[in-house]
């Protein structure tokens, strides 16, 4: 039996608390503190922060579905590439004619496949808010359809999470094809400015930082709101009884496509805010491994809370990066260790040790208010006998 | 401009949020009446020329061996089976064999399984607010608040069940009596107007059979709702039951008061010549 932890209002106000004060932490040691000083915070992890802000909305997106509604996702990085890619989109119609060839509308790699004319998806992509919107749309789109297909014919568990992996990976290979139109396997790159902003200063980086530490707290209440609505229960009830919630009247298969869509479209977000921190966005964001290691880090971090999967997101990517900076080769080793000392001893992630802590001071509360209770209700019986 | 005012209004009920089923027709006594009804799987007659009257208002228990045809009758009112000949009507109003699983539900016909299924992970009073008859929709389900009227009734049936104890527990740590109650709750939650019981005190102790008989006792009545309870125990039976219908192969073999069934020399016969009684100590 695998009980849903009771939204807690605390956990929420502290998780919105801590990261509120470390992105305000984060821009005063950055901005205040001059370079040099042990403290000062340098652009370079400005930026690292800020990619993993994006990866931990990316698995706050997961959590919803995986965690709440039951459907194990294999396939979000496409969403989140998809996000990405609107948003590189938009970034390379920015370069205008400061492209190596110079040419005022077409991006440099149509030019170099003699291309003469934009394909007519590309159009548009040159208004931001075209392309924001696109962010949202397309993965949402893609969810849509794909979720429409798999729930009507109720498909799930296993197999609905291989039908993913195949979705990512077939769009994987797709967008590796240079006639797709969108960079082959180069992908998108050499941005310059975002919204007249140039991508390069550090003062873009923080805001971006700022933007994406925004985004998750924004995408963690929409996530909260959801979950905690009755929406969120009759999701719980999919999850753990799907038989029963249809003979109760709910079409299961609409509250599954409803929860995928939304979740598809924060991934987008999480995509379009990844692209421009990390100048780049190529097809292998696409990659299965990926989508498997968005789901290791909600596992890790505790499924069906939200925050765990903030904390999981972090805490995974934190130690990637230490670990292949210091010993490149033994991450993958890291990563499974992790993962296997997770399962054994901590089987609902970071967040279940966080909720046992806790536990443990509220059963110590409500054994003292329930001894209470027994002896008042023990004297007022004597009392009335 | 009242249109408008509607709009901003969060509680309006819209002429389209209604249901649009007409009520069940009871003013001629019965609430259910199965006629000649036949089915058979390859060749097996499972129900064979069954005819049966509940009346409104009616606890009526139905015994029988296995193999009588007891679950198939259930699968036939529900709609879930489809017989070959004869007639299902509900009140005098709905014939049942031309609608489907969820409309028969929607027309206010509970089922309970056997084996209990609550959503463990939430609690007791969820499980009940998610039972509850109400628009399930996804935007009306998302921004669906708590009224005062939603907790009332929910209120009321955890008092009927008594569970009123154990609302905010999760439904997992429930013993497996309670969970035949809450599961019971849930059918009530929708204001049904006949409930089908298959097999309620199946595995319950000797003081949690008591109680199922209390609490399905209470249930029926005029106004209230029709029961019908399929069970093998003889002594649960004995204790609740007003009129008992016995099925053998398919048919009705004997029907009347407990001890009339039990004195039938046919029903006697069907049960390996042992008494009911005596199977039941």
């Amino acid at each position: 039996m695998w009980l849903m932890q009771p939204f807690n209002e605390g956990a929420t106000r502290l998780f919105l608390g801590v990261l509120l004060a470390c992105l305000a932490l984060v821009t005063v040691l950055h901005l205040a503190v001059p370079a040099g000083h042990p403290l000062h915070v340098s652009a370079y992890t400005v930026t690292l922060l800020g990619k993993y802000l994006s990866y931990a909305l990316l698995a706050v997106a997961v959590d919803l579905v995986w965690g709440y509604l039951g459907i194990l996702s294999l396939g979000h990085g496409a969403f989140f590439a998809l996000g990405g890619y609107a948003m590189g989109m938009y970034l390379m119609r920015q370069i205008g004619d400061r492209g190596t060839y110079g040419d005022p509308i077409l991006p440099d790699f149509m030019v170099f496949l003699n291309w003469d004319s934009l394909p007519w998806y590309w159009l548009g992509f040159d208004m931001p808010w075209f392309a924001f919107l696109m962010v949202i749309l397309v993965p949402g789109a893609l969810a849509l359809v794909f979720g429409f297909l798999a729930f009507r014919s109720r498909v799930t568990g296993v197999y609905l999470s291989i039908i993913t992996q195949a979705m990512t990976f077939a769009l994987m290979l797709a967008f590796f094809r240079n006639e797709m139109g969108f960079g082959g396997n180069n992908g998108l790159t050499d941005f310059r400015e975002l919204l007249g902003f140039d991508l390069r200063t550090d003062a873009t980086r923080l805001g971006l930082f700022i933007a994406t530490g925004v985004a998750l707290a924004m995408g963690y209440v929409l996530c909260r709101a959801i979950v905690t609505s009755k929406l969120g229960r009759v999701s719980v009830a999919c999850r753990d009884a799907e038989a029963r919630t249809r003979f109760l009247g709910y079409r299961v298969e609409r509250f599954q496509l409803f929860v995928f869509v939304v979740s598809a479209m924060l991934a987008g977000v999480a995509g379009a805010l990844y692209v421009p921190q990390v100048g780049i966005i190529n097809p292998s964001e696409f990659s299965p491994i990926l989508s498997i290691e968005i789901v290791l880090w909600v596992a890790l971090g505790g499924r069906g809370t939200l925050y765990g999967a903030v904390i999981g997101a972090l805490l995974v990517n934190y130690a990637k990066t230490v670990f292949t900076g210091v010993m490149p080769d033994a991450w993958l080793f890291a990563l499974g260790g992790m993962f296997v000392l997770v399962t054994v001893f901590l089987p609902r992630g970071v967040a279940g040790l966080l909720g046992y802590l806790q536990g443990l001071r509220f059963q110590g509360q409500r054994f003292n208010r329930d001894r209470n209770e027994t002896q008042s209700r023990d004297i007022s019986k004597e009392a009335s006998a | 401009m009242s249109f408008l005012s509607s709009l901003a209004d969060r509680d309006h009920v819209f002429d389209f949020l209604v249901p649009a089923t007409s009520p069940v027709d009871v003013r001629h006594g019965p609430i259910l009446y199965l006629e000649d009804v036949s089915v058979s799987f390859d060749g097996f007659k499972a129900i064979d020329d069954l005819n049966l009257t509940i009346d409104d208002g009616e606890l009526r228990c139905i015994i029988g061996p296995n193999g009588a045809g007891k679950t198939t009758m259930m699968d036939i009112i529900t709609g879930k089976t489809r017989p070959d000949t004869g007639s299902v009507w509900f009140g005098s109003r709905h014939n049942l064999l031309a609608m489907n699983e969820p409309e028969i539900a929607s027309l206010g016909i509970g089922r309970k399984f056997q084996k209990p299924t609550v959503f463990e992970a939430l609690s007791v009073f969820e499980n009940l607010e998610l039972a509850m008859a109400a628009d399930k929709r996804i935007l009306p389900t998302l921004t669906a608040r708590m009224t005062g009227e939603v907790r009332d009734r929910i209120e009321e049936v955890l008092e009927t069940i008594g569970l009123e104890e154990l609302r905010n527990g999760p439904a997992g740590i429930l013993s497996h009596g309670q969970k035949q109650w809450l599961e019971i709750g849930m059918l009530l939650m929708q204001r049904p107007r006949l409930l089908l019981i298959d097999e309620p005190v199946a595995g319950m102790t000797e003081q949690e059979m008591e109680r199922t008989a209390e609490l399905l006792t209470g249930l029926a009545g005029k106004g209230k709702q029709s029961v019908v309870v399929v069970e093998h125990d003889m002594g649960f039976v004995r204790s609740i039951a007003r009129t008992v219908t016995v099925l053998h192969q398919g048919s009705v073999l004997a029907e009347g008061s407990m001890d009339q069934v039990a004195h039938d020399p046919r029903v006697i016969e069907v049960y390996l010549g042992a008494d009911p009684d005596e199977e039941a100590a």
